[in-house]
């Protein structure tokens, strides 16, 4: 007993150094969303495309929603366009999943442009100019993905680019489970 | 060396007029229906984390998001709402990381209470370790066949006035407590 207690300093300082260790590793902004198992927020905002052509949250429950917050001022989005239009041509995913981009905090005609340069990877853009689907979905930042399931509960929201490795890890087993679910009918 | 030290000084000027424009703290100016609305408006502030630069308050923060969270808390404050009503409308968007001063739940058992029971086993730890000590003086007390003998020894020693011997006598005193 008395040597367990010799070693109980030692013992504690490893402790603590492996927590610490741990500690380094770990990404701070990766934080859980408070709207994860949560209704989609609803709203009314007008589409990038048309500015006359009101959206709300009926169009786009129903699949299995991949939701991208974009917008030009951010340069990761830009790192992250080739991969989003290469999921919207994934042909495995375009039966069960769309992709649906929401516009944040944007220059209308500036975002336009983005998309005509680059491809439009989504089914269509919700214009959020002032931030406000943002607020109600605790964005804080561009790029997040939001994953909603066909009932329209939010099952993932993922704050930074995403590319193929990002998919693999965080996406692809998410998505398999939901389109299963789906398909059982859940 | 002239040129180097000019190069320096450049970026030493330079530095400083990066510095400036971001220190330039956030600027807007609110009005307030009374005293009290500011009040409040600047303890929340205070009390509220912006959640892109997680070191800093709403009130400190310049980022985007954090003036937009400036904007809404004055508009719910303008709209009247309660103190709490305001939080839990930023903790159902941006979760229980948006308070400086998380709320007592089972998540956050530890980070309350944990201070509290480090300070208590330490506290009964150095109560163990005090009481512990004066156990053996018990013992340091000789019994009267120890006293017998001792005094044996002494008187031996005055007669024989051998040096060696009291030492000696001794140690197998200690070997006889053990």
């Amino acid at each position: 007993m008395n040597k367990v207690i010799r070693f109980l300093p030692l013992i504690l300082v490893i402790a603590l150094g492996v927590v610490l260790y741990r500690g380094l590793s770990l990404n701070p902004q990766d934080m859980p969303s408070a709207l994860v198992g949560k209704s989609m927020p609803d709203f009314s905002l007008v589409t990038l495309g048309d500015a006359n052509k009101i959206v709300s949250k009926a169009d786009l429950v129903g699949d299995i929603v991949l939701l991208n917050v974009w917008a030009t001022w951010c340069p990761t989005c830009k790192y992250e366009h080739p991969y989003l239009l290469e999921l919207a041509n994934n042909p495995q995913l375009t039966p069960y999943v769309k992709l649906y981009g929401l516009n944040y905090k944007d220059e209308r005609l500036a975002a336009q442009q983005w998309l005509t340069n680059y491809e439009d990877p989504y089914q269509f853009s919700i214009f959020d100019e002032q931030g406000t689907l943002g607020l109600d979905l605790g964005v804080f930042g561009a790029p997040e993905t939001f994953v909603i399931d066909h009932h329209g509960i939010i099952r993932k929201r993922f704050a930074g680019a995403i590319d193929t490795r990002v998919w693999r890890k965080e996406f692809a087993p998410l998505i398999k489970q939901l389109i299963s679910e789906k398909q059982q009918g859940k | 060396m002239l040129n180097k030290i000019l190069f320096i000084a450049v970026l030493i000027v330079s530095a400083f007029m990066m510095s400036n424009t971001v220190n330039a703290s956030p600027v807007e100016t609110f009005e307030f229906r009374d005293e009290v609305t500011k009040i409040r408006f600047q303890a929340l502030s205070k009390e509220l984390r912006c959640p892109k630069c997680q070191n800093q308050n709403l009130a400190d923060s310049n980022s985007p998001i954090a003036a937009d969270l400036r904007f809404e808390l004055y508009d719910l404050l303008q709209q009247g709402k309660a103190d709490s009503e305001i939080v839990n409308y930023m903790v159902a968007r941006y979760g229980e990381f948006v308070l400086y001063r998380p709320r007592v739940s089972s998540l956050t058992y530890i980070l309350w209470f944990g201070p509290a029971l480090l300070i208590l086993t330490g506290i009964i730890v150095v109560i163990i370790i005090l009481r512990r000590k004066p156990a053996p003086k018990e013992n340091l007390a000789l019994n009267s066949q120890q006293q017998e003998k001792l005094q044996q020894l002494l008187e031996g020693n005055q007669v024989q006035s051998n040096q060696e011997q009291p030492s000696q006598n001794l140690n197998t005193d200690k070997k006889d407590k053990e």
